[in-house]
C-alpha cells in the first residue's frame, strides 16, 4: 500500500457538554463515560502536530464548543498555524463580546446550527425564543464579515416544514444552508424509527427546495441531503477511512470518524500517549480499514470499490454486525433488505411506541448501565 | 461573459495559500478546499482587484514568456466567477 496522504481535515471535538438534548446527536450514546477533557496544552500540541502533518481545515465542534473557556486561545493558535478555522455551534453563548474576540483571534467561519428537533424547532417555526437567538447570532455573524452558513438537521418530524425553514433562513440572511437529513448513528440510531422520513416526504421536500432555489437565485445556496437509506450505493464515508479526516474526541481519542469508537475489537490511540504522526500512519486503529485490502465479497471484486470504499464501517457494523462487511445501503449487500425493511416501515408509519430518547448525561449513564 | 474593463479580485470569503504538505496552492472556504493546478493558481494570484483581465493576461504572458493566453484566462475566470472564487469590481 502506498503511504496515505496527510489528514487534511482536523475535527476537534472540544467537549461533550451541551445545553441542547438533540435526539439525533452523533456524539456516542456512552459519552458520559468519556468526559475527561483534554487540557488547553494538550489541544495546542494536537493542533501543532496535525498542522505539521498537513491538516489545513480545522473544525471546532462538540457538544457545544462555546462551553470551553479556552476556545479563543485554541482558535488563535489554529489561525497562527495557518488553518482555515471553522466553529460549529448552536449559537448558545455567542455574545457580541465573544464574537469580537473570536474574530480578532482569526476565526474564519461560524456554522450556525438549528439542532433540537422538538422545542428548538417549534420555537423557531413559531418565531419565539430560538428564532430570536438565531437572529441575534446571525446579525453578529454578518456584522463581523463571516459567511452566514446555517445547518439544519432534517428528519421525519420537521421535514414537512422545509419551506418555512428556508423562508426563515432567508430572513436570517443565510448565504449557505445545509438541509441535511439526519444520519442514523448514535442517538439518531436509537431514535431511527421516529426520524426516518417517508419517500413522499422526501420527494415533497426536494420539490419545495427546488422551488426555493429558483426563487432565491444567487442569494442563497441550498444543499439538500437525502438519508442514505434511500440510496442503492453507499456513501464514500469520510472520503475513505484514514484518508483525509482526523477526529479528536474531548478525551483525546483519535478517530478516523466521529462515530468509529463504537467498532468492536479495535483500539484507538489517544493524543495523550502518542504523537499524531504515529497515530495517523502507524496505529492499528487508522490502518485497519484503509484502502481496499481488508474488503470481503461483494466489495472485493466490485468495480466500484475505489469509488465508495464499501461505504461506512460503522453502518456495516450496526446493520450487518461486521465492520468489514459491505455497507447494507448497497443493493449488492446480502443484507440490503435490512435497509429496505426500515424504509418500508417508514412508509407504513409504524412508529415505535417507545418515546424519543433525548441526548442527556442521565440518559447516557442509563444506556451505559444497560450494556 | 466576464465584464470588460472590470477588475476581478478573490472573494474575501475564500483564502488562498501555499500548502507545503500538498506542494500546491489551495483555496480554502467554509469546511472545504480546492486544490489548484499551477495555471489556476497563477491566474488567481493576480486577481487582486487592481488589474483588469487584460492586465492579468499581459502579466502572465510576460512572466511565462508566452502569447495568446487571453482565451484560457477568460475561460478560467468564467469558472471562477460561477464558483464564487472571484468577484468583480
Amino acid at each position: 500500500m502506498t503511504l496515505p496522504g496527510p489528514p487534511l481535515w482536523l475535527l476537534a471535538e472540544l467537549t461533550y457538554r451541551c445545553p441542547l438534548h438533540c435526539v439525533f446527536c452523533y456524539n456516542p450514546v456512552d459519552f458520559a463515560a468519556h468526559e475527561q477533557e483534554l487540557s488547553t496544552e494538550d489541544w495546542l500540541r494536537t493542533l501543532r502536530e496535525a498542522r505539521e502533518l498537513g491538516a489545513v481545515q480545522c473544525g471546532f465542534s462538540g457538544g457545544e464548543p462555546m462551553l470551553r473557556a479556552d476556545l479563543e486561545i485554541l482558535v488563535a493558535e489554529a489561525h497562527r498555524l495557518g488553518y482555515y478555522t471553522n466553529l460549529l455551534t448552536s449559537g448558545v453563548g455567542l455574545t457580541e463580546k465573544r464574537a469580537r474576540i473570536l474574530r480578532s483571534a482569526g476565526l474564519d467561519h461560524i456554522q450556525l446550527s438549528l439542532q433540537d428537533s422538538t422545542r428548538e424547532m417549534n420555537d423557531f417555526l413559531s418565531h419565539t425564543r430560538t428564532f430570536d437567538l438565531k437572529q441575534r447570532c446571525a446579525r453578529i455573524i454578518k456584522e463581523h464579515g463571516w459567511p452566514m452558513v446555517l445547518n439544519v438537521v432534517m428528519h421525519r418530524l420537521n421535514i414537512d416544514h422545509i419551506g418555512r425553514i428556508i423562508e426563515m433562513a432567508d430572513q436570517l440572511g443565510a448565504e449557505y444552508v445545509e438541509l441535511a437529513n439526519s444520519q442514523y448513528y448514535s442517538w439518531a440510531e436509537l431514535n431511527r424509527e421516529h426520524l426516518l422520513p417517508t419517500r413522499e416526504q422526501l420527494q415533497r421536500a426536494e420539490a419545495v427546495t427546488n422551488e426555493w432555489r429558483e426563487r432565491l437565485g444567487e442569494r442563497m445556496k441550498l444543499f439538500f441531503v437525502v438519508p442514505d437509506y434511500y440510496e442503492t450505493r453507499p456513501k464514500k464515508c469520510m472520503n475513505g477511512w484514514g484518508n483525509v479526516f482526523l477526529t479528536i474526541t474531548p478525551d483525546g481519542t483519535a478517530l478516523p470518524c466521529h462515530t468509529a469508537r463504537m467498532l468492536p475489537g479495535l483500539a484507538f490511540p489517544n493524543v495523550r500517549d502518542m504523537s499524531l504522526r504515529e497515530i495517523w500512519y502507524d496505529s492499528e486503529g487508522f490502518n485497519r480499514y484503509r484502502g481496499t485490502g481488508w474488503m470481503k465479497e461483494p466489495c472485493r471484486s466490485c468495480p466500484e470499490k475505489e469509488k465508495d470504499y464499501g461505504g461506512c464501517r460503522c453502518q456495516a457494523y450496526m446493520l450487518a454486525g461486521d465492520p468489514a462487511a459491505a455497507d447494507p445501503v448497497c443493493d449488492k449487500s446480502a443484507l440490503h433488505h435490512v435497509v429496505t425493511e426500515a424504509v418500508e416501515r417508514a412508509q407504513k408509519g409504524l412508529l415505535e411506541t417507545r418515546p424519543l430518547i433525548f441526548r442527556t448525561p442521565d440518559e447516557s449513564r442509563r444506556l451505559l448501565a444497560r450494556t | 461573459m466576464n465584464p470588460a474593463g472590470a477588475r476581478p479580485c478573490l472573494n474575501p470569503l475564500f483564502r488562498m495559500q501555499w500548502e507545503q504538505a500538498q506542494q500546491s496552492w489551495v483555496l480554502l472556504y467554509p469546511e472545504g478546499m480546492v486544490k489548484l493546478n499551477q495555471s489556476a493558481a497563477e491566474i488567481l494570484r493576480r486577481c487582486d482587484g487592481e488589474r483588469d483581465m487584460q492586465g492579468i493576461v499581459t502579466d502572465l504572458e510576460q512572466a511565462f514568456s508566452a502569447t495568446g493566453l487571453a482565451a484560457d484566462v477568460n475561460a478560467f475566470l468564467e469558472i471562477a466567477r460561477a464558483q464564487r472564487w472571484v468577484v468583480w469590481k
